[in-house]
Order: C-alpha cells, then structure tokens, then sequence
C-alpha cells in the first residue's frame, strides 16, 4: 500500500436516454421458435433414427438378422390389421393396468404410514434397501408357485416393480417439503387432513410424480420380459409372448413389429400423459426437479 | 373483530424462557423475557443473531412452548398455532408455489374459515391492489422478483386482517434498495389501519425505521437489554448522541465493538 491519496477527480452528472435505443426488446425470429419446441427437434431425431436404421439393414441385406425399417412398419401394419397385434397389446396393457393400481395402492399406505411415524419411515427404507435392487423378474418363479400359472403371477411381480420406486420417492418428496410450509398450514389452522392434501401432496407432487414414471417404466419392461421368459404362463399371449412366439417362427420383421410396438406405447405415455402432467403441474409451478 | 377494549395489553409476554433441543445439547434461547405489545402497536424486537427473537416470535406464534413464563393474547393463554397471529416469514417460498398470487390469499382466508369463497376473492383483490401488484395476481410465484413475493406475503398476512401481524425479518433477505423500498411501503400500508405488528430485525436501521416501540435483546441467551420509544427517525437525544449510536452502545456494551479498541 503506498501512501498517498488518489488525485482529485469532479463529478460527473448525466441525463439519461428515454428513446432511440436500437432494440429493447426485440421477438425471436420464426426458425428460432420452431426449433426451440423440444417436440420438433425429437421428432426429427427419430426421423434420423428411422433413416439410419434403415439405410444399415439394407446396406446388410440380410432380413433374418436386422429387417428394414420398412419391412417392419409393413409387418407391424399387416398384424395390426389381422387383429393379433392390437389383441396382445391390448392383453398386455390390462395386466400392467392392474399390477400398476395395486402397487400404487400399496405405496400409498406405505408412505403414508411413513411420513405419520419414525419408524414407518425406517421401515420403508430398509425394506427399500432391501427389494429395490432385486430385480423383479427374479421373483416369477416363486410367484408362479404361489399364485400359479394366471395372472395373478404376473400381477405380483408387477407390484414387487412399482411399489418400491413410487413408495421411495413419495416419501422423500414428502420429507423434502419445506418446514416454511408446513408452519404457514399451521398458521392459517388447517387440520391434518387439510394440510396433507393442501399442502404435503402439492408439495411433494414433483417427486410423486418422478416415482410414477420411473414405476411405470419398471412395470412396463417387467412385463414384458416375464411374458418373453414365461409367455405361457398368463394363458393368453400378451406383448413378449407375441414377440417370442414370431421369434420362433422366424418371423422376424414381427418380432420387430413387436419391439417397436413396446417403443412406440413407452414414447406415447412418456410424452402424451406424463409430459402433459408435468406441463400443467410441476412445469407451471416452476418446481420442476 | 372487536377487541373489548379493557386498556389491558393487547399481547402480554410474561417471564417467558425457551429452549429448543439440537442433536447434541438443550440450548437456551430466551431467559424470563417480559414485554407488552399494545394494539395498534409497531414493536420491534431487535437483538444480535443468537439472541433468541425468531424463537421468540415463533413461541408467540405458537409453534413452540415456552419452559416456564406466559404469553397471553387478548388475555388468552397462546396454546399453538392459529389465524389471529398471522406470520411474515424471511423465506420466499412461504407462499404456495402452485397457487397463484390471488389464490395464495384467497386459500389463507378460506382454509382458516375466515371469508367464504365469494368474499375471499374480493378482499384478495383489494388487497393485491394495495401492495401495487393488480397486474401479476394471477401469476405464479415463481415469476415473482423476491421483493414481490415478499410483498404478495404480507397482503396475504394482512388480508387476514389478524389480532397482531407477527414478522420475522421480512425483509433480510431482501437486497439494500428493494429493502428500502419494502419498509416505506409496509409503513403506508400501516399508516392507513389500526393493525398491530411485531417486527422482528437485526438490523438498528430498520428497527429505527418501523418501531415506535423497541425492544432490545441481549445474546445467549437472550434477555431484555432495554425497552425504548422510536421515534421513527434516527434523532439526537439531549446528550447529542444518534438513537442509533445508543442502541448500538447498549447491544455491544462492555464488548470490544471495533478493531480500534485495545484491551
């Protein structure tokens, strides 16, 4: 530090400009628009996709290995007209419907035996720790000896997928809500019931609605690789069934057909129902997690 | 509500201690604190961090009892949390981030019962207007600037129109000029009720700024230091000295308070 002061300086006053800015604030031009819509920029990814896909199965030549993109829809379209492929997607949606109800049934009263007590909540994370990681497939056998061979299998596998990923998140959605919160229900008096359902749930509800997709997405591929492994094993064939059966009889743009069906019902309910929830829910509140 | 009037205090605060419980220890955050809040009131309780003012205010809003001493409303023993003490809190996120501005009021008055649905969004309305936000009522809060968050809170807490306006630094985390802004506009909207307000800070400034009664509180744990009238300015006493400087030698008093004294 060296000693002496900073010269004298005058001061400055100025007016400023009211008008004749270039821009202020000046609209996106149309392009910019378009392509700031994340549903265009995806959909021209799967067109690339569909192109890709394409242009290598034909560059392979060899429909038994990798059909075309085309063969496939061709198939797919065949199938859906003789009935046989909406008749088993169909099968399949019903027995995920099921599963998926009853394991949300149960990972509401498990949440909600968690958050009212201590140690419902250590019950629900060691049970957690416990099942979460045990893949559910690996349960059918026992279930198959317990529940025989209907649906009834399949529907507790089905529960095993969902309930501990919907259960987990609930919970910690409902811990993470802010004690600001829960003081500002109790100062505006609302009982128990009232605030669980005015403020808890909302407050939770970008967690909740996390585990919903991530239990779908665990029921839906559970499914179908209980129907692949043990298609017989639910009477009539679902999804994986209709799979492994074209499999066997080398029917393979059908088994691609079937595969694409099981993608293209993933994209549906991941941007059509969860997308829109999350827009008009989570997305407007600015909670988005 | 009318408040039979019996010249008693409005809220009376009487030998109160508060401990809250930590993971390792008790800690005392308050010891026999006595004060008297009358209606129509500006009290501001203002002492360093430490000294128990939150917890104080929370008690006083019922969320914690106190070990040993009374708080009476209205000659009421306070028994827990309720919509005649309605909170201001510090943080943004006290309002509802899925309601919007005019349904974070209209939910206050309807979940407490105070107005039906028809009234409540007339009064919201009113009150919205009041703190010059007619034009994002039906925004959300995440849109809002922190300053007008703050501000849609206390047309909500006033929209209550409660017994006592219980404010817990409202306006700390605020920056300096929208601050500044915040308490001249809680004063106009003050000016124009009989709303009593108790006004928790730990800045002198702002103590100064809103109080016309002032308590001062000492840290760990917290006991009263003095009670003093505010003028609203920071004037000069008969012995020359700021407001200011007075509080400030009685809050640090028999402390080093700057790097220039030596022990």
């Amino acid at each position: 530090m060296n000693g002496h002061a900073p010269r004298a300086r005058p001061e400055i006053t100025r007016h400023v400009q009211a008008s004749g800015f270039d821009v202020v604030e000046r609209p996106l031009g149309l392009g910019t628009r378009i392509w700031n819509q994340s549903a265009v920029r995806k959909a021209l990814l799967l067109v690339v996709l569909a192109l890709v896909w394409e242009g290598y199965a034909r560059w392979l030549a060899n429909p038994l290995l990798f059909p075309t993109f085309t063969s496939t829809i061709a198939a797919g379209a065949r199938a859906i007209v003789s009935g046989e492929l909406p008749r088993s997607t169909a099968f399949t949606i019903q027995l995920l419907l099921k599963g998926y109800a009853a394991g949300l049934g149960l990972a509401i009263l498990l949440t909600a035996f968690a958050t009212a007590t201590r140690i419902g909540g250590d019950l629900l994370e060691t049970l957690t720790s416990m099942f979460n990681p045990l893949p559910s497939i690996a349960l059918l056998p026992v279930a198959m000896i317990w529940f025989g061979l209907g649906d009834g299998s399949v529907i507790f596998v089905l529960v095993h997928a969902v309930l501990w990923a919907v259960a987990l998140n609930a919970y910690s959605g409902c811990r993470a809500v802010s004690p600001t919160l829960r003081m500002v229900g109790q100062n505006y008096g609302l009982s128990r019931l009232g605030y669980i359902r005015r403020i808890l749930l909302p407050g939770a509800f970008p967690s909740i609605l996390t585990g919903l997709k991530v239990g779908w997405a665990f029921a839906w591929r559970t499914l179908i690789a209980a129907e692949l492994v043990f298609g017989v094993s639910s009477g009539s064939g679902g999804l994986g069934w209709y799979i492994f059966e074209r499999k066997n009889q080398l029917l393979i743009p059908n088994v691609f057909a079937g595969l694409l069906t099981v993608i293209v019902f993933g994209l549906l309910v991941e941007n059509l129902v969860f997308r829109t929830i999350e827009r008009r829910t989570v997305g407007r509140w600015g909670m988005q997690t | 509500m009318p408040v039979p009037d019996t010249g008693g205090p409005l809220l009376a605060v009487r030998g109160v201690t508060l401990q809250y419980k930590t993971e390792e220890r008790i800690v005392t955050a308050t010891y026999r604190v006595s004060f008297d809040v009358l209606a129509g009131d500006r009290f501001v309780i203002l002492g360093p961090s430490g000294c128990g003012k939150s917890t104080l205010l929370k008690a006083i809003g019922g969320y914690l009892k106190p070990v040993e001493g009374t708080i009476r409303l209205n000659g009421h023993t306070v028994e827990g949390p309720g919509p005649d003490r309605v909170f201001v809190f510090q943080e943004f996120d006290q309002l509802l981030p899925w309601k919007t501005v005019t349904e974070n009021i209209t939910f206050a008055l309807t979940a407490s019962g105070k107005t039906g649905n028809g009234e409540a969004a007339g009064r919201a309305r009113r009150f919205i207007d009041k703190v010059n936000l007619t034009q994002f009522s039906d925004s959300y809060p995440h849109v809002l600037s922190g300053g007008m968050k703050q501000r849609v809170a206390i047309a909500r807490a006033m929209a209550m129109e409660p017994e006592i306006l219980l404010m817990d630094e409202p306006f700390a985390a605020l920056d300096a000029l929208t601050r500044d802004k915040m308490q001249e506009e809680l004063l106009q909207l003050l000016g124009g009720t009989q709303s009593s307000v108790l006004f928790v800070t730990h800045s002198i400034s702002e103590a100064i700024r809103i109080g016309n009664r002032i308590l001062l509180l000492s840290a760990h744990p917290g006991q009263v230091r003095a009670e003093i009238n505010g003028p609203g300015d920071d004037a000069v006493d008969d012995t020359g000295r700021k407001l200011s400087e007075r509080i400030r030698h009685m809050l640090f008093d028999g402390q080093t308070t700057g790097r220039n004294t030596t022990p």
